[in-house]
């Protein structure tokens, strides 16, 4: 399929709703989204302007949606959108942006700016202005079925070592589970402490619970780089083999954009609800947590803080669950300034760091969490995405700041207690 | 054309046109939002669209601490414009009884020397809006025709309104049909213009809300 700038604008159309219409109907120019947003707060950059990256999206609002609009085209009197207009735009749309969506809960008149550079992405992909590091990633996953390039041997080979590590069985393609555990690529290449983590606590609860060998890749570069069609395949491979294996809940792992694909994005680029429930993993703990089958020994005295992964938090709905689950092990814990639902980005989300181009103002901009980590000047960062976790170190390495940082479902494991 | 001639203009046929205008193109530019309609959405709910929505409506009125900090002057010149300017819109006498006669309900009026000060508080604030939209690095970034435009032409009616009230310049009729013909002007490019945000505002925070809502999270 080969991209042109047709195509690009028939895509920006198609994104075009009543909540689109209404957000650009009330935008009154007056900046606050700047603010709220790491890539202005940390460059003083205007262009960053969160709304300033909606503008190919506002201009095919502006000319083919209101009344003045289509009164200006037939004089030519609006703003074109074209190939050049739109290579301009790329690095607004793509390499200053993570969707973190921290620009839409501070919008005085209520747009959702995030969601609306997500709906410009479509039109950027489908016109040919994504970046080649999104584009090879997204090529991977719909060849090989992982951005990162990783297939079933290599996973299988982790599995192995996790078995051989545990003792335990890792269970593969069993149907008829409670749970089908999805994984990032990330996870089974730099972080198979997960896989080892859900089997001690799994084990432990009695849940029955299987990796598929056919689709266990929870990452969907589709919603990243903004082609609606690609995100739906991918979605497509995991429900078919939740259906066939039959089983009743699908964990998305700690990876935040996975979740928002599989969870909230999914039933509606397949077109129609699932017939399993999704869960990410701090809420399946959380479950089990409340139904007494998550049992921890042990205090930490550290003084440990929590990144809320945008995703996960803000665009995804899980804020409570990661603070019960560490209150069960920590004493002394500490939130961020802004934690929660108001978190600042780590800087990586949204395909940032799929991106190479992005990579220097992706360290810039981790400014802000530096910032942040220093008020609270903390012993350790729990997480709960992979993602937020390789940005994390990498710009803790480069900032020099000595703190150790810690996935929540693998701390979760080492405190369980024995019996 | 004499002065008495202009003002009857004014108040008659001018409004009329004026109110015309007014009405039909906010209801268009509402209808031209609505009927594009929404996907409902299809995955497993987390919590009530309805309900988030509404509470958005009122709580966005309130910027998060933060937020309030780094932009604390944006935020502030513009709750005192809007604030200032709504008290001599709706409670001076003379534009209540200017709402009785064309809807049919009035109120209760603020005495003149309360409606002239806010009169004074929102110009003031709208001449410090303005400088903040020329000064501030963003908002001058943002800036187009529009912004200046809609700025002059809601700053016309304030200053011919206090200028009217005052009886300074001119005489008391040319003093009112000028400011007549300035809302009159407010009102026919309200429509096709930013300043339709006072009503897409509550369709725009539902939205938010919903969207947030639906997944859990109260924006």
């Amino acid at each position: 399929m080969t991209a042109t700038i047709e195509k690009g604008i028939n895509a920006l159309k198609r994104q075009v709703d009543s909540s689109v219409a209404a957000f650009f109907s009330s935008c009154v120019h007056c900046g606050l989204c700047a603010e709220a947003c790491l890539f202005y707060t940390e460059t003083g950059d205007p262009e960053r302007t969160p709304i300033n990256k909606t503008e190919p999206l506002r201009r095919i609002w502006k000319s083919e949606y209101t009344l003045m609009g289509r009164v200006g085209k037939m004089f030519g009197l609006t703003k074109k959108v074209d190939d050049a207009m739109l290579a301009e735009w790329q690095e607004l749309v793509y390499d200053s942006c993570t969707l973190c969506g921290r620009c839409s809960m501070v919008c005085p008149v209520g747009n959702d700016i995030a969601l609306m550079i997500r709906k410009t992405r479509e039109g950027m992909a489908a016109a040919g202005q994504a970046p080649e590091g999104l584009i090879a990633a997204t090529g991977r996953s719909v060849t090989i079925g992982s951005p990162m390039g990783v297939k079933w041997p290599a996973l299988r080979a982790q599995i192995r070592h996790v078995e051989e590590d545990t003792g335990l069985k890792i269970p593969v393609d069993v149907p008829d589970v409670d749970y089908m555990l999805l994984l990032s690529s990330m996870e089974i290449m730099n972080f198979p402490e997960f896989i080892e983590a859900v089997a001690k606590i799994f084990d432990k609860a009695g849940v029955t619970w299987t990796i598929s060998s056919e689709a266990f890749e929870a990452t969907n570069s589709g919603i990243q780089i903004g082609v609606s069609d690609i995100a739906a395949e991918l979605v497509q491979r995991i429900v078919d083999v939740a259906d066939k294996l039959r089983v009743k809940t699908v964990i998305s792992p700690e990876c935040g954009h996975a979740y928002m694909a599989i969870r909230w994005d999914g039933p509606n680029l397949v077109g129609k609800p699932f017939n399993f429930k999704v869960r990410h993993i701090l809420e399946v703990l959380d479950d089990l947590r409340q139904q007494g089958h998550l049992k921890l020994t042990g205090k930490d005295s550290q003084k440990l803080t929590y990144h809320d992964p945008c995703q996960i938090s803000r665009r995804g709905g899980v804020i409570d669950e990661p603070r019960n689950l560490i209150n069960m092990f920590a004493d002394n814990f500490v939130e961020m300034p802004d934690g929660g639902k108001m978190n600042w980005c780590c800087g990586a989300g949204g395909g940032v760091s799929a991106n190479e181009r992005a990579d220097e103002i992706r360290i810039k901009v981790f400014e802000r969490k530096k910032a942040q980590l220093d008020e609270v000047k903390p012993d350790g960062i729990i997480s709960a995405c992979s993602n937020c976790r390789i940005h994390l170190e990498d710009g803790l390495e480069e900032y020099n700041m000595d703190i150790p940082l810690f996935s929540l479902t693998e701390t979760i494991a080492e405190h369980l207690a024995d019996d | 054309m004499t002065e008495i001639e202009l003002l009857s203009w004014a108040r008659g046929p001018g409004l009329q046109i004026a109110t015309i205008v007014f009405v039909a193109g906010v209801v268009i530019r509402i209808l031209e939002i609505l009927l594009l309609g929404r996907k409902a959405n299809l995955a497993e709910a987390k919590g009530s669209e309805m309900s988030n929505g509404l509470r958005t409506i009122v709580t966005r009125t309130i910027p998060d601490k933060t937020t309030f900090k780094r932009s604390s002057v944006t935020i502030v010149s513009g709750y005192v414009f809007h604030i200032a300017m709504f008290i001599p819109l709706f409670f001076f006498a003379p534009h209540i009884l200017f709402f009785k006669d064309v809807i049919g309900v009035s109120w209760p009026s603020l005495p003149g020397a309360v409606v002239d000060a806010f009169a004074v508080i929102s110009i003031i604030a709208m001449i410090a809006v303005l400088i903040n939209r020329l000064t501030n690095r963003v908002m001058r970034y943002l800036t187009n025709f529009e912004d200046l435009l809609v700025w002059l032409l809601t700053f016309l009616p304030l200053i011919t309104g206090y200028f009217a009230f005052h009886r300074i310049g001119l005489t008391a009729p040319s003093l009112l049909a000028i400011h007549l013909l300035s809302v009159e002007v407010l009102l026919i490019v309200f429509p096709f213009t930013k300043l339709m945000h006072t009503f897409t505002l509550f369709l725009a925070r539902w939205y938010n809300g919903a969207i947030s809502g639906y997944r859990g999270v109260a924006s």
